[in-house]
């Protein structure tokens, strides 16, 4: 027993994920943190794009179940599973049933390597970016899984499309990633990494996010990426896969109750995992703003004091609703419910406060405030956009943002060179 | 048609082979789809994605309105033209009372007139607003909807005040109107031209310079004057095809004659083409309902018409454009009170012809964006 709690108290002090550290039994923690947290974000992002997304159409979204509709995640939950479990006679049972699965894992799996802080990942591989990019493309077999078991027309259609989609986007989005790796290699001390917390550590060694880098390469290769990204994830404007006006539900047409539900999951935690892809290539994942001109004591203090008083604005926020709500009888329970979850929040926001506690989650805040910033424009692109056509999709991939891709590739290498041979010149005129 | 369940060979032209002679895939759209508007029943032969040819089953919500006409006195079937095209209840309900009042050989009395026209162009608008928010679903942009439906509620609101009912009017009678105006009728329906010129910018501002809308529907389901005059396309989808012709200006009915207008036409025949000359038609219904509104005569809203009705032996034919094309109503009068017969002319079903055409060549998803831009109502269709 002894030996077991040393075993845990000997990462405490390590520097290094708990992969990394070999140490299982925090790998495991981290692995169930990481997921109930990303079933949290999930079950949120629900709820907020509904109702962000209402705010923009003049509605209200949901308001029934809960305060401000704030249950109504649940609700659906508690739906979709207590649904019917229908398999289609005429479908492929055993892959009808696995394909959900295989959606789910490849969106999940992905998680293990994002660095939610210099040492909060689950590991740190040295080759994380392309297991990232590797395992995510994986859902694709998922999804014509589904559309090839179902038997039937309209889920085929969608399951072809959303295959060509991905694999399309999949070579942009990795000349984009290429450029980036490329930027890691002009560190002082390092000769390029392809690891996921290695690359947010050179954003940090060159003093800038990528996305100023070269201005504007940097910025272009995160366009193209941002564009990659929301094909790849068959999110509106490209979600032609499950074009509703068009194909009904497109691959998952003939799912419903649990499995279908499962496939949702998978769309939310894939947006989830891509745009954490996208922070940690172009945003500076868990570094705050500035990095290296406000890094004194002071400006770290200020700077972990954020996720607290975000906290405890939402709390604010949350009484300030309570005191609106209807002074009737029957809008009591959900009255004293928002009252509630903004008590919640306000604790959650003190505890955050707790300076072992603010150290260790100011980084995790950093990063999560960036990928929420990411799903909020992936609401805002569903509210504003039409959807392209397929035809004008494979154009947009192949016909602009590859040659793109290909041409920020050399011009990150060219102008990469430059800078490392001026540096070895001016090192060899004034040594 | 024979049987809508084998496809009958299109005669139209030969359809083009498919890529490396793979079989067709036929596909059945509808009448149970999101995006046919109703129930529409399209059998889709497709190579992949593009259309080799289409086919248009229809019938699933015939309620056989032309042989009940046979069977109600002329004032009973009224109502009955609501019930078509439901979106634009007052224009069928203009065109059928202005059929019959021309055989009656009664004319309505000024004011009627007037508040007839302000009440037809509302729901020219309305339907118009209905269109582009369902058009624009179709073609993936949500949030359009929900601002055209906000803005079409003021409109229903006026009607609800003026007649009881939101949708299937029956605002107008045969020789005039059966309800005056009511109190403050005008000043609404001023506070709504208000309210709605900067809307309409705004749904503009949403799509028309969008890149994706602009891709969307640049090119998609184009049809020349020509095809379309031999189809017998009318209304906006005939303009955009540049060609010009409004009944309103072309054989002016009811008082449009007193009132300054354009017809806007469009070049390319083209779905954006379309969209745009219906945008700048809703800006002209509103030029209209400005004059008409200030210009509301004061006098009675009935005409003297027998209150049985016996029309002389004859037969009439009379069309308006109705915000969807040419409506017309061909009556023969037997000179009982009940009609002869009646057929309806309805401009969504013969605009539906020109599907197969606009569509052959394109892809599924511009037959989506096509059916939306016909902008077809299946009640009227099937009637």
């Amino acid at each position: 027993m002894h030996a077991f709690i040393e075993y845990i108290q000997s990462y405490l002090n390590s520097d290094l994920t708990p992969g990394g550290a070999g140490n299982i039994f925090w790998a495991t923690v981290y692995i169930l943190l990481v997921f109930v947290g990303l079933s949290i974000a999930v079950i949120a992002m629900n709820w907020l794009e509904r109702k962000i997304l209402a705010h923009m159409q003049v509605r209200l979204g949901p308001m029934r179940v809960g305060p401000h509709g704030l249950l109504q995640p649940i609700a659906d939950a508690i739906k979709l599973l207590l649904k019917e479990d229908i398999i289609p006679a005429e479908a492929d049972a055993a892959i009808f049933w696995i394909a959900p699965f295989m959606v789910v894992l490849a969106a999940f799996t992905v998680f293990v390597v994002v660095p939610f802080g210099p040492t909060h990942a689950i590991t740190d591989m040295n080759i994380g970016i392309l297991f990232m990019l590797g395992v995510s493309s994986l859902s694709v077999l998922g999804i014509v899984m589904a559309g090839w078991a179902s038997n039937s027309h309209y889920p085929l259609i969608g399951a072809l499309r959303s295959s060509a989609q991905m694999v399309s986007y999949e070579v942009a989005m990795g000349l984009a990633v290429l450029s980036v790796i490329l930027m890691t290699s002009l560190n002082p001390e390092s000769t390029g990494t392809l690891s996921m917390i290695g690359i947010v550590q050179a954003q940090f060694a060159q003093g800038e996010w990528f996305i100023f880098k070269f201005f504007p390469l940097g910025l272009i290769g995160f366009v193209i990426f941002a564009i990659a990204m929301v094909a790849e994830t068959n999110r509106a404007p490209f979600d032609l896969p499950e074009a509703e006006s068009e194909l009904t539900a497109g691959f998952h047409t003939e799912y419903s109750g649990f499995r279908w539900s499962l496939f949702f999951l998978a769309e939310y935690s894939a947006m989830i995992a891509v745009s954490s892809i996208a922070v940690t290539l172009w945003l500076g994942g868990w570094l705050h703003p500035f990095p290296n001109l406000l890094n004194s004591p002071t400006w770290e203090l200020i700077f972990s004091l954020f996720p607290g008083i975000s906290f405890v604005l939402l709390a604010l926020m949350c009484f300030y609703n309570t005191a609106r709500m209807p002074k009737h009888p029957l809008f009591r329970v959900q009255t004293l419910g928002l009252a509630g979850f903004g008590v919640v929040l306000g604790l959650i926001g003190l505890i955050l406060f707790i300076p072992a506690v603010r150290v260790r989650v100011t980084d995790i805040f950093w990063f999560a405030t960036k990928v929420a910033a990411f799903m909020y424009l992936y609401i805002w692109y569903r509210g504003t956009f039409p959807r392209y056509r397929f035809d004008q999709l494979m154009k947009v991939g192949w016909k602009i943002l590859l040659p793109m891709g290909l041409a920020l590739l050399i011009l990150t290498a060219v102008v990469g060179m430059r800078t490392e041979l001026w540096a070895e010149l001016q090192g060899a005129l004034h040594p | 048609m024979t049987d809508p369940n084998t496809l009958s060979p299109l005669d139209l032209e030969t359809p083009d082979k498919t890529f490396l002679d793979a079989n067709e895939l036929v596909i059945n759209m509808g009448p149970q789809h999101p995006a046919t508007h109703g129930v529409l029943r399209v059998i889709l032969r497709l190579d992949g994605e593009k259309v080799m040819g289409l086919e248009c089953v229809i019938g699933y919500l015939h309620r056989g309105v032309e042989k009940i006409a046979e069977h109600r006195t002329y004032t009973m079937f009224n109502p009955y033209v609501d019930r078509m095209d439901y979106v634009a209840a007052v224009s069928n309900g203009l065109g059928y009372c202005e059929a019959v009042e021309k055989l009656l050989s009664v004319e309505a009395p000024p004011r009627a007139q007037y508040i007839r026209v302000v009440l037809t162009e509302l729901n020219r608008i309305a339907s118009h607003q209905l269109w582009l928010g369902t058009h624009a679903l179709d073609i993936g942009a949500i949030t359009p909807l929900f601002y055209t439906f906000r803005d079409r509620e003021e409109i229903l609101k006026i009607f609800e005040k003026y007649c009881g009912a939101r949708l299937t009017t029956h605002a107008f009678r045969i020789g005039g109107l059966q309800y005056e105006s009511y109190e403050g009728f005008e000043n609404d329906v001023r506070r709504f031209v208000n309210f709605v010129k900067p809307k309409i910018d705004e749904y503009e501002e949403l799509l028309t310079t969008n890149r994706i809308w602009l891709e969307r529907t640049k090119g998609v389901g184009k049809i020349s004057g020509k095809d379309a005059i031999a189809l017998g396309v009318t209304g906006p989808v005939l303009r955009a095809s540049g060609v010009k012709w409004d009944i309103r200006k072309a054989l002016p009915y009811a008082n449009y004659k007193n009132f300054d207008f354009e017809i806007p036409t469009g070049q390319n025949g083209d779905t954006y083409d379309r969209y745009l000359v219906r945008m700048v038609e809703m800006r002209q219904s509103l030029r209209i309902i400005e004059q008409a509104v200030e210009a509301i005569p004061e006098g009675p809203i009935m005409a003297k018409v027998p209150k049985v009705m016996k029309p002389p032996v004859g037969e009439i034919y009379h069309s308006i454009e109705a915000p969807k094309g040419e409506l017309g109503y061909f009556i023969v009068s037997d000179g009982s009170t009940q009609p002869y017969r009646i057929r309806v002319r309805p401009p969504s079903f013969v605009n539906l012809q020109a599907l197969d055409v606009m569509c052959r060549g394109q892809l599924v998803a511009d037959v989506i964006a096509v059916i939306g831009t016909l902008d077809i109502v299946l009640g009227e269709v099937d009637r």
